[in-house]
């Protein structure tokens, strides 16, 4: 190879090696990327990251629209967990509070973590929750049983042909995660 | 130079060392070419315990989880130790011959680039022999089946990947140095063979795509040993996420393993056809086109994790899209074989099989494509069907053509082109048998990846078992054909084709150990 073809390959293979690093880059980016995908189009059912920027309804509307509460364990959570209500109608703008139950049979004491989904996806965005357990991890005592609350109206906003939407709670057993920064990055 | 200038005068090292330590394109390309045999034949082992397995409903040989360990352990090592590096091998042989090339522009690098593999597949098939079994999740791996659930050495496997996908990346920056660094004076772009250009552009997918496969198994890595929860939906991730990093990677991969094959066809059927390739330029930009697509079709492979509609369309509109730069191939391959003087060697039957039986599993997957019709056919033997179509009389049936039609320059003897034909008539037949009936047991509900089945599958499971036992079987005769080639025969002459073109034939056969030290005649270069 002669010296201007050599350093012609040195310069090309620099550019592709920060390719290669670029494509990694982009393979972590995808996950940030993801959520913010998710948070615009309300795509997966997160109800998205409400905490702080939630403000309480100002007015009520007409329309009457049927919220319900499912409930169910993850892999390895064995607590007993339900929703206190099946359902509830509500007006858009209307405050209301529901409560679900969990208790932990064992003899330790265990954390749990609910992360919601709501169906169908694009409702996600319209429920919002000015409490909600799912935002601290759940610290129960041996035999504890406890009352948790959820504190949410509907945005007025929604769309005309939602009537119905579904909330959904799956409860996971954090007990080994020893961090208690999950409460905070969850929604 | 000086040192570069001795080497063009004294042949190949002795013994073990030679090939330890080659930095030379040829030597190079026939290991990986052996290797991914080899690969070929471990992948198609397991793929015969599967058929096994499934020659009658019930559970008869293997546990399930062994059964999952074999689809998966088949999937991958298919994928990644047999297609993948047989096409790296074709390209560390021809391109450099085909472009007028001493040698691959970076040759140390090159030869690193192949031997880490071997660790890799030993890495990956040692998994078998450890406690809770080789990974057991397919060969897509998804989250969280790979990671909350996975046996403890998908550690092992994810490694492994991290050591493939270097050796991938290390390849391709190899073979775009060598394409736009070292072309002959004369050869330019529009006038590369298309199989230069077809792995031109395989290798810029493969530098894009294999980094976010090293990606999403370090997520997995950590989500694994290290506590987050990149897809473990209790700590906030997502295993949707999964799926779509995955198949970002995944979607352009399956045209890593088929636009190499685009370029071998493209030189075999002229050759057997004496005509020039119908609409050269054309293939040129379908195969960048088909490249672009590649990379916005992702989603098609997960219609069913509940996207909102204008995704599901979008999604099936741009996979139906490639279609059409596809058609472009098909019909071009079909016009150069118009009114040509067709003869049909060995490579040719292979080449027109691979026109034939690629075509339909196109089709197939067209069909999959829709995204309502693919919810039916989502996780069934249809798909099987239809990405084995592609994979085998695709991918497989050109490596194979390209090893008959440059096996005489290789080694410098004719093939037995009686065997070559049996071989080629037995894996046709064979291959049809086992796929085809495929078709009809994902239409009618059977899922993929089970060990056992409801009795009204028995019929097509046992015909489509004893396709796959042929099949497996006549890879045999090829083993023996390309032994019995390198041992002797027949001389082969500089040509070896009537019809073949190219400056890979004007080098005599077995091309020398070097070949090209001094560029070739520009006259020698014409359009193709």
């Amino acid at each position: 190879m002669s010296k201007t073809s050599r350093s012609a390959t040195k310069s090309l293979v620099r550019k592709l090696l920060f390719s290669v690093v670029a494509m990694f880059g982009f393979g972590f980016a995808m996950v940030p990327l993801y959520d913010v995908i998710c948070d615009i189009t309300g795509l997966n059912g997160k109800t998205g990251d409400q905490t702080v920027a939630v403000q309480e309804p100002t007015s009520i509307g007409e329309r009457l629209i049927t919220v319900q509460f499912l409930a169910q364990n993850g892999a390895g959570m064995d607590w007993a967990f339900g929703a206190n209500e099946a359902q509830v109608k509500v007006h858009p703008g209307e405050v209301k509070v529901v409560s679900y139950r969990a208790k932990n049979s064992h003899n330790y004491a265990m954390t749990g973590q609910a992360i919601p989904s709501v169906a169908p996806n694009e409702a996600a965005r319209y429920l919002k929750k000015l409490e909600c357990f799912c935002f601290q991890e759940q610290v129960l005592q041996p035999g504890e049983q406890v009352d948790m609350g959820i504190r949410f109206f509907i945005d007025e906003s929604i769309p005309e042909h939602i009537t119905k939407l579904t909330l959904s709670y799956s409860l996971f057993d954090i007990t080994d995660y020893e961090t208690s920064e999950t409460a905070v990055t969850l929604r | 130079m000086s040192a570069a200038h001795d080497d063009h005068h004294h042949g190949p090292a002795k013994g073990i060392s030679r090939w330890l330590f080659t930095t030379n394109h040829k030597d190079i390309g026939s290991l990986y070419l052996w290797f991914s045999f080899a690969m070929f034949l471990l992948g198609g082992t397991f793929a015969m315990v599967i058929r096994a397995e499934l020659f009658q409903p019930g559970l008869q040989l293997v546990e399930p989880n062994f059964f999952n360990q074999m689809t998966t352990m088949h999937g991958l090592i298919m994928v990644f130790g047999a297609v993948m590096p047989a096409f790296v091998g074709l390209a560390n042989w021809m391109i450099p011959m085909m472009i007028g090339a001493p040698d691959m522009a970076l040759p140390r690098m090159n030869n690193w680039s192949f031997w880490i593999l071997p660790f890799a597949f030993a890495m990956l098939s040692s998994t078998l022999l450890m406690e809770g079994g080789a990974p057991n999740f397919g060969w897509t791996f998804y989250a969280p089946l790979s990671t909350t659930y996975a046996p403890a050495s998908v550690t092992f496997f994810i490694f492994a990947v991290h050591i493939m996908g270097a050796s991938s990346i290390m390849g391709s920056i190899n073979i775009i140095a060598t394409i736009l660094n070292m072309r002959a004076p004369g050869m330019t772009l529009m006038k590369m063979p298309l199989f230069v250009w077809t792995w031109l552009i395989t290798a810029y997918l493969l530098i894009a795509v294999m980094p976010v496969l090293a990606g999403v198994v370090t997520m997995m890595l950590f989500d694994i040993h290290f506590g987050t929860s990149f897809f473990n939906a209790a700590g906030g991730g997502d295993p949707v996420l999964f799926q779509h990093v995955f198949w970002f990677f995944g979607h352009p991969e399956v045209y890593i393993m088929i636009l190499p094959a685009f370029g071998v066809v493209s030189a075999i059927i002229p050759t057997f056809a004496r005509k020039r390739l119908f609409g050269y330029d054309s293939m040129v930009y379908a195969t960048a086109s088909i490249a672009f697509l590649s990379f916005i079709v992702w989603a098609h492979h997960m219609f069913t994790v509940g996207m909102p509609i204008a995704g599901e369309l979008f999604f099936m509109y741009a996979t139906m899209l490639i279609a059409v730069p596809t058609g472009v191939k098909v019909f071009n391959w079909v016009a150069t074989m118009f009114r040509g003087s067709m003869t049909f060697e060995t490579p040719m039957l292979f080449a027109i099989a691979f026109v034939v039986l690629f075509t339909m599993g196109g089709f197939t997957g067209l069909m999959l494509a829709i995204t309502p019709a693919d919810f039916q056919y989502h996780d069934t033997y249809f798909v099987v069907a239809h990405f084995h179509y592609v994979l085998v009389p695709g991918a497989v049936f050109s490596i194979m053509a390209a090893t008959y039609y440059w096996l005489p320059k290789w080694t410098g003897y004719m093939y037995d082109e009686r065997l070559g034909k049996l071989h080629f008539w037995l894996s046709f037949i064979g291959v049809n048998v086992l796929f085809f009936p495929q078709h009809f047991l994902g239409l009618a509900g059977m899922p993929r990846r089970i060990p056992d089945y409801a009795l009204q599958f028995a019929d097509f499971n046992w015909i489509s078992s004893v396709g796959g036992f042929l099949f497996g079987a006549s890879q045999l005769i090829l083993l023996f054909v390309v032994i019995k080639c390198v041992k002797g025969g027949k001389k082969a002459t500089a040509q070896v084709w009537e019809g073949a073109q190219g400056l890979e034939w004007t080098v005599e056969s077995p091309a020398p150990y070097h070949t090209f030290t001094t560029p070739p005649d520009p006259k020698l270069i014409h359009a193709q």
